[in-house]
């Protein structure tokens, strides 16, 4: 029961994805060619409250319901591993017109279809794990054994 | 009641995105969708094969919950909130739409041509929607992130490492909407 909190946080999320067509494939593809300020918008004002919720965390003006600090997960470093990554992702998400959160919301809207990109999600997801070993992460040339 | 079943505008979504992320902090936990791929392999038994599969998904239940919300927020908004399907695209988009073979843009949520039945089951729409998702779920792990957790907390924290991925994700973007998405169809 003391995940039923997180559940209705994504409630929230997949309605407010719905209802703002961000899970509309014809939205990315009009977002890609630069034609509507939609789903720029979206993202923007996103990302501006998101700077004050997080800068109100780490001065401690905003706390977390226990009253422990939050932390902010610092992201894994490295040029081409975040390049590289971000590209094949872009190219995914232009194709399908779906990034992870909407391929889920997608399901529950019943689209049938989408079941096959969340399958080739998640064997991408392990298909990456096998061939991480071979990717360069840190540096362009030479991969990196570690991870 | 109005204004609910209305199309919501940008900055309402942008205001109910954020305060998501909120309430994930605030409950001491992140905000990030592509993790969950990583767990649901790791609970599919993917740690029989590949050792990184092997930590304890249970642990991640948290986010699970997470997204099977996001499934049932689908399902409520398909449902009960938006009586009309129609998207208001650009004009300019539909036409251009229309010239490289996707027809009635903005109709529905989905281009049938991707998501009808009828590319389900041929093998070229198959190895569309399955290519889709390989390169979602690589990238994504590849990068360590998605949209949320990269476009939205990455951003939203001014890391480095996020606006790197999130111009990998426009490059990536245009390159399949202007140079591939042309010739699929």
């Amino acid at each position: 029961m003391k995940n039923l909190k997180y559940l209705l946080v994504g409630v929230l999320f997949g309605i407010t994805l719905s209802k703002a067509e961000v899970i509309s494939w014809f939205r990315i593809y009009e977002m890609f060619k630069l034609q509507s300020f939609h789903m720029f918008g979206v993202i923007g004002t996103a990302v501006v409250l998101g700077f004050f919720i997080i800068r109100g965390f780490n001065r401690k003006v905003l706390k977390s319901a226990t009253g422990a600090m939050v932390r902010v997960e610092e992201k894994k470093k490295g040029t081409p591993r975040n390049l590289i990554g971000g590209i094949i992702f872009g190219l995914g998400w232009a194709l399908g017109g779906a990034c992870p959160g909407p391929i889920f919301i997608l399901v529950g809207k019943g689209v049938v279809s989408i079941l096959v990109v969340l399958f080739g999600a998640l064997l991408g997801a392990l298909l990456y794990h096998i061939l991480k070993f071979k990717l360069p992460h840190y540096v362009f040339r030479s991969p990196n054994k570690k991870t | 009641m109005d204004f609910i079943l209305q199309p919501w505008p940008w900055y309402v979504a942008g205001v109910l995105i954020a305060f998501c992320m909120y309430l994930m902090f605030y409950f001491g936990k992140h905000f990030g969708v592509s993790s969950n791929l990583e767990t649901m392999c790791a609970m599919s038994g993917a740690g029989k094969f590949i050792d990184f599969f092997k930590f304890d998904w249970k642990k991640n239940i948290w986010n699970l919950a997470f997204v099977l919300g996001l499934v049932i927020g689908g399902f409520i908004a398909n449902q009960w909130l938006m009586p009309d399907q129609t998207i208001a695209l650009n004009p300019k988009t539909v036409e251009d739409l229309a010239q490289i073979g996707i027809q009635n843009a903005g109709s529905g949520f989905l281009p049938e041509e991707i998501f009808g039945m009828e590319a389900l089951f041929s093998v070229k729409g198959f190895l569309i929607l399955l290519t889709a998702g390989l390169l979602v779920g690589f990238g994504s792990r590849y990068a360590s992130g998605c949209t949320s957790g990269h476009g939205i907390v990455g951003l939203s924290s001014l890391a480095r490492e996020s606006f790197i991925a999130v111009a990998g994700f426009f490059i990536g973007g245009l390159i399949m909407t202007w140079l591939i998405l042309p010739f699929l169809f």
